[in-house]
């Protein structure tokens, strides 16, 4: 079957409405360059607001969380103090140095609850807002002054429930500003309510933007992703994007709901009530289910909505009822892992919970033949033989994407215009 | 004794190596099995997953007793097989060589 083609925008395409972003081809050394890649760690990795992780994770006082941020060579405490409030430190102990949080390997990510974070190698201790409670044989020190080594801190915000860091210690914009029109657009959203979450993550051997990339366009979708969703392979543009908005670094992209998922179910989706949309079933779900940021045109037949958060984070919202969260932590030019978190609300019975099981695979499904694909494109574009690609009016999130990491390398971003 | 309580106790001896707890061994297990392997298991629990699917309703998911633990965790790898069997007719996703996909935060049942 054929769908309707998506209307264009009068000017003929999405892309041309963002007459600063061209059409030219896009200069991809800035995924190869291990110079580009030296000046996003300062430019881009130390200046923008950065996801790092629901508030349901840190669920009580004292609830704490690591994260590894080694795109600047730090790792990141996440925790609930004794005011509730959200911190974020740096995970490194004021004495000697030591990585103060961690169980058994040092690079591993770790979470739980205390009472007080306690350095493994001389036992200081510190409070959950990071000051230092006590230093252990404290005579010993010289003119030791007990507030002058607390924790180092790191501005900490949270937006709709989930927490971004800015290693910025005094950062440009406030976390509301950075987000702008994108955080304004998914306000009251219910994702307090998707509390039940399915996480995977993969070591890629690609350049960070290269994967941001394959999940910003549903191009390949038909081609690669053929097998799992015949419909679209029979009629590529079932895959268009619907609507697009690009609002300054992020956007959103709106796409069409297959129509027959249901009918043409294979014997495991009629099994478990779920296709490649989610479960079947919505649940009950409170809050503003159609948030003006949403379903961009107001389509009928709207299905997902990919918001893309710069630099490295993406919220996948699916008119079924759930929402996943895409995120790539920089290793290095070549290499990231890739962080995907899946939620759904609380199942109620076998049948929904098995409903979820069927979603989060079909995911990784086709996620595995999207990672797998990167290295083989990284891995040539290394080359640069082709330094100068064409994007087409699909891969309109990707030439945003570029245009703005580039914009950043080169200082010019939102807050440091403002400042000048 | 079995895992499985005994109106399914006919699938057990294909069904229970695959009552795995997490989706890392599960996935592991698919990764290092025969497609007859796979095909074996599919064609046993397939025909019976409706049933066992309603006897696990019958119970309280904040309750579930290990034997529903254990038929649950079957019938995920049911999905995850499901995949190998219905979708691509080989155990690994085409062309996905390298990539290997870690769970690291997963319901605990
Ligand atoms: S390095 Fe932490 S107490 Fe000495
Ligand atoms: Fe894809």
């Amino acid at each position: 079957m054929k769908v309707e083609r998506p209307k264009k925008p009068d000017i003929g395409s999405w892309t041309e409405q963002y007459p600063h972003l061209g059409t030219a081809d896009v200069d991809y050394t800035d995924s190869v360059c291990p110079e580009f890649y030296e000046r996003e760690r300062d430019a881009i990795f130390r200046k923008a607001w950065i996801h790092v992780g629901r508030v349901e994770e840190l669920p009580r006082v004292g609830s704490y969380f690591t994260k590894e941020y080694k795109v600047c060579d730090t790792s990141i405490i996440v925790a609930r103090g004794q005011d509730k409030k959200i911190r974020a430190f740096h995970n490194i102990c004021s004495h000697r140095g030591n990585k103060l949080v961690w169980e058994e390997f040092p690079n591993d990510e770790t979470r739980g609850t205390t009472r007080v974070f306690q350095c493994k190698y001389h036992s200081w201790q510190y409070n959950l807002d990071g000051t230092l409670k006590q230093a252990t044989r404290e005579e010993e020190f010289f003119n030791f002054d007990r507030c002058r080594y607390g924790l180092a801190e790191i501005s900490c915000d949270v937006w709709e429930g989930f927490i971004f860091i800015n290693l910025d210690p005094t950062p440009e914009q406030t976390l509301k500003e950075f987000l702008g029109e994108m955080g304004e657009g998914l306000i009251d959203y219910p994702f307090h309510e998707m509390t039940q979450a399915y996480c995977f993550r993969a070591h890629i051997k690609s350049n960070w933007k290269v994967f941001a990339d394959s999940f910003a366009e549903a191009y390949h979708t038909p081609y690669m992703h053929g097998k799992m969703s015949p419909e679209m392979a029979e009629d590529m543009v079932m895959a268009d994007g619907i609507a697009f908005k690009m609002m300054g670094m992020h956007n959103t992209t709106s796409f069409r709901h297959v129509p027959s998922d249901i009918e043409q179910a294979t014997p495991i989706e009629q099994l478990t009530q779920c296709g490649l949309y989610g479960p079947w079933k919505k649940p009950d779900l409170g809050g503003n289910l159609t948030p003006p940021g949403q379903n961009l045109s107001n389509h009928p037949d709207w299905g997902i909505d990919s918001h893309q958060i710069f630099p490295n984070f993406a919220i996948i919202i699916w008119e079924r009822g759930w929402y996943h969260t895409w995120q790539f932590w920089p290793l290095n030019v070549d290499e990231h892992i890739f962080e995907c978190r899946q939620y759904f609300v609380p199942p109620k019975n076998a049948s929904e919970r098995l409903a979820q099981e069927m979603a989060t695979i079909t995911t990784r499904e086709y996620a595995a033949q999207d990672a797998n694909t990167l290295e083989a494109t990284h891995s040539m574009l290394k080359a640069r033989i082709k330094t100068h690609l064409p994007l087409c009016d699909q891969e309109l999130a990707l030439r945003n994407l570029h245009y703005h990491v580039n914009e950043w390398v080169n200082g010019r971003r939102p807050g440091a215009v403002a400042a000048e | 004794m079995g895992i499985f309580p005994e109106q399914f106790a006919d699938i057990e001896a294909v069904g229970a190596p695959w009552a795995l707890a997490s989706y890392n061994d599960r996935q592991a297990k698919r990764h290092a099995s025969t497609m007859a392997e796979l095909e074996t298991f599919y064609e046993t629990v397939f025909p019976r997953s409706q049933e066992v699917l309603a006897y696990c309703n019958s119970f309280d998911i904040d309750d579930w007793p290990d034997e529903v633990k254990a038929l649950m965790n079957m019938l995920y790898s049911l999905v995850l097989v499901s995949f190998a069997v219905e979708v691509w007719k080989q155990p690994r996703v085409p062309d996905t060589g390298a990539a290997s996909f870690e769970a690291f935060d997963e319901p605990a049942v």
